[in-house]
C-alpha cells in the first residue's frame, strides 16, 4: 500500500479501506514516522479477533527497549483478522510498515469515523510539527 | 516556564550527529544516536564512546582532605594509595544512601588531590553535604570542577586501542581502579581504568575547552575499530546487564548499601562516619528486602515499580528493567523479601495487569570474557 493513498489518525495509525461485497474492510497499521521514533522494538501485542472497537480505543501495545506504547484503532468496527506473524517478525514494522507490517483488519461498523482522519499531506504536516 | 537545561561541552556535537536529546539530572543529554541495540552491541564487541560530563566532579586539596573524606565515606579513604580509586557510599544517619561515588587519589602539576565523582542528579546535594561537614579552620579546599571540565568514557574490548595513542604511559599496564594525570591528546587531564558497562575501558577527564577536539579524535579512532558513540539508553542496558546499581533505583535515601548487596563498599570496624551505626544494625537485620536479578520467561519488559509476587503474595518490586541485548531476554533488578530472594526461585512480575514468570538468577547477568 502506498502511503499517499492512506488516511491517518493523529496517534500515527494508518488506514486503508477496501470494499468487499457488503463490507467495508479497513486494514490498519502504524506509520513509518511512529515506527522510526520507537526504535529497537522487542514486543507487539495484537488485538483479539472478534474485538469490537470504537475509534480511539486501544488496539494493542508495542514495546521497545526504552518504553511501551499503546496504539489505537483509527476506525470503529470489529477486528476480523490480525497479522499473526508480525510479533515474531517485528522488523517488518520498520522495513515495510504499510505492507507486510499491517497489524489488523477491521470490518467497519461506522463510516463516519473515516471523516475525522487526515490525508497524507495533512499527516505529513502534523509530523513536521511534532519534529520541532 | 520551561527549566533551562545544562549543556555539556559536547552538546553541539550530539545534536549535529543524530543525538536525540532528553533531560537527565538537569542536563540535556543524548539518549541514543541510532539504535540502542546497536550501540550496546558495539560496546560489547568493539568500543563505545560516552559523554558523561553531566556527572559531578569535585576536587579536594589540602593536608586534611583525606581525613575529611574518610570521615564521610562508608569506605576507607585514609589508606587509598596515590594513583588509586575506590567506589563507596555517602550514607545518611539512618544508613540510607546520599549518593554512590568514586573517590580518586591522584597527583598533577599542582600537587596531590582527591576527586569525588558523583551522580549528576545528586551533585548539589553532595556539595551541600560536604560543605556542611567541613571542620572549621581545616586545611581543605573544595572546588566544583563540573562546569570547567568534560568527562568521556571509552568502553569495550577495543578501548585500549582508542586510548593508548593519546597518552604517554602505556595504559595496558594499569590495574582496574587506578588513574593517572598527564597529557591526553592535545590537552592535559586524568584517565582511569574505570567504567559503568562491565567492559574494560577508561574514563577521561579534561578541561571543557579541550573536550570537542578529543571527542572527535576518539570518534574517528573508535569508528575504525567498529565502535560508535553511545547514548544514555544503551548506557542503562549495559550497566543493568553488569548489575551495577543506579541511584534513584537500586540506591536511594531510604535504600542502604546493605540491602543493595554492596558490603564491599563498607568498612565498618573502628571507623566513624554518618550512618555507620545504622549500617551495622542493618547488616544484622535478616528481614530486610534484598536486591535480586530476574530473567523473564516472556517477551514483555519489566519496568521500574512493577510489583513482584510469590505464590499470590506480594514480595517486592522492580527497581530497573529492560530488554537485555546480550541475553535476548527481558531482565530486571528489584528488591524482594529474603524468603523469596533465592536463586532458582520462580517469581511473578505484574506486567501491566498480566502476571508473568521471572526466575531469580545470580548477579551479574553478564561478565566480560577474560583474555
Amino acid at each position: 500500500m502506498k502511503p499517499e493513498e492512506l488516511r491517518y489518525a493523529k496517534t500515527h495509525e494508518w488506514v486503508y479501506v477496501l470494499q468487499e461485497d457488503d463490507n467495508r474492510l479497513a486494514t490498519v497499521g502504524i506509520s513509518a514516522f511512529a515506527v522510526e521514533a520507537l526504535t529497537d522494538l522487542v514486543f507487539l501485542e495484537l488485538p483479539e479477533v472478534g474485538k469490537q472497537v470504537q475509534q480511539g480505543d486501544t488496539l494493542g501495545e508495542v514495546e521497545s527497549v526504552k518504553a511501551v506504547s499503546d496504539f489505537y484503532s483509527p476506525v470503529a468496527g470489529e477486528v476480523v483478522e490480525v497479522n499473526s506473524e508480525l510479533p515474531n517478525e517485528l522488523e517488518r514494522l520498520g522495513e515495510d510498515p504499510y505492507g507486510q507490517g499491517w497489524i489488523a483488519k477491521i470490518r467497519l461498523s461506522d463510516d463516519s469515523s473515516l471523516d475525522t482522519l487526515m490525508d497524507h499531506a495533512a499527516y505529513g504536516a502534523l509530523c513536521a510539527e511534532e519534529e520541532i | 516556564m520551561t527549566q533551562t537545561l545544562a549543556e555539556t561541552p559536547l552538546h553541539g556535537w550530539h545534536a549535529a550527529h543524530g543525538g536525540r536529546m532528553v533531560e537527565f539530572g538537569g542536563w540535556s543529554m543524548p539518549v541514543q544516536y541510532s539504535s540502542i541495540l546497536q550501540e550496546h552491541q558495539a560496546t560489547r564487541t568493539a568500543v563505545g564512546l560516552f559523554d558523561i560530563s553531566h556527572m559531578g566532579r569535585l576536587r579536594l586539596e589540602g593536608s586534611a582532605a583525606a581525613q575529611f573524606l574518610d570521615s564521610l565515606l562508608t569506605r576507607k579513604v585514609l589508606d587509598l594509595p596515590l594513583g588509586s580509586i575506590c567506589y563507596g557510599l555517602l550514607a545518611n544517619d539512618e544508613g540510607g544512601t546520599i549518593d554512590d561515588v568514586l573517590v580518586y587519589h591522584l597527583e598533577d602539576q599542582c600537587g596531590p588531590f582527591y576527586m569525588v565523582v558523583c551522580n549528576a542528579s545528586n551533585r548539589e546535594k553532595v556539595i551541600r553535604w560536604l560543605e556542611n561537614h567541613l571542620p572549621d579552620n581545616a586545611d581543605i579546599q573544595l572546588r566544583d570542577e563540573t562546569y570547567d571540565s568534560a568527562m568521556i568514557a571509552v568502553q569495550g574490548p577495543l578501548a585500549l586501542e582508542a586510548v593508548a595513542p593519546l597518552v604517554d604511559d602505556d595504559p595496558a599496564g594499569m590495574r582496574y581502579y587506578t588513574g593517572r594525570c598527564g597529557r591526553i591528546g592535545n590537552t592535559f587531564g586524568q584517565w582511569s581504568r574505570t567504567g559503568y558497562t562491565g567492559e574494560d575501558g577508561w574514563e577521561l577527564i579534561v578541561p571543557a575547552a579541550a573536550a570537542a577536539e578529543l571527542w572527535e579524535q576518539l570518534v574517528l579512532m573508535g569508528r575504525q575499530s567498529g565502535g560508535t558513540t553511545v547514548g544514555l539508553a544503551a548506557r542503562d542496558t549495559l550497566r543493568l546487564e553488569a548489575a551495577m546499581p543506579l541511584y534513584g533505583h537500586e540506591l536511594s535515601e531510604s535504600i542502604s548499601g546493605v540491602q543493595a548487596g554492596l558490603g564491599f563498599t563498607m568498612n565498618l570496624q573502628d571507623r566513624s562516619f554518618p550512618g555507620r551505626d545504622a549500617l551495622l544494625q542493618l547488616k544484622n537485620d535478616n528481614t530486610l528486602p534484598r536486591r535480586v536479578g530476574l530473567i523473564c520467561a516472556g517477551k514483555r519488559v519489566p519496568r521500574e515499580g512493577y510489583a513482584i509476587a510469590s505464590e499470590s503474595e506480594r514480595v517486592g518490586k522492580v527497581t530497573s528493567g529492560t530488554f537485555s541485548p546480550t541475553l535476548e531476554k527481558p531482565i530486571a533488578m528489584g528488591y524482594v523479601a529474603p524468603s523469596a530472594a533465592v536463586v532458582g526461585n520462580d517469581l511473578m512480575i505484574d506486567l501491566r495487569g498480566r502476571m508473568e514468570v521471572a526466575r531469580v538468577v545470580p548477579l551479574p547477568f553478564y561478565r566480560k570474557s577474560v583474555t
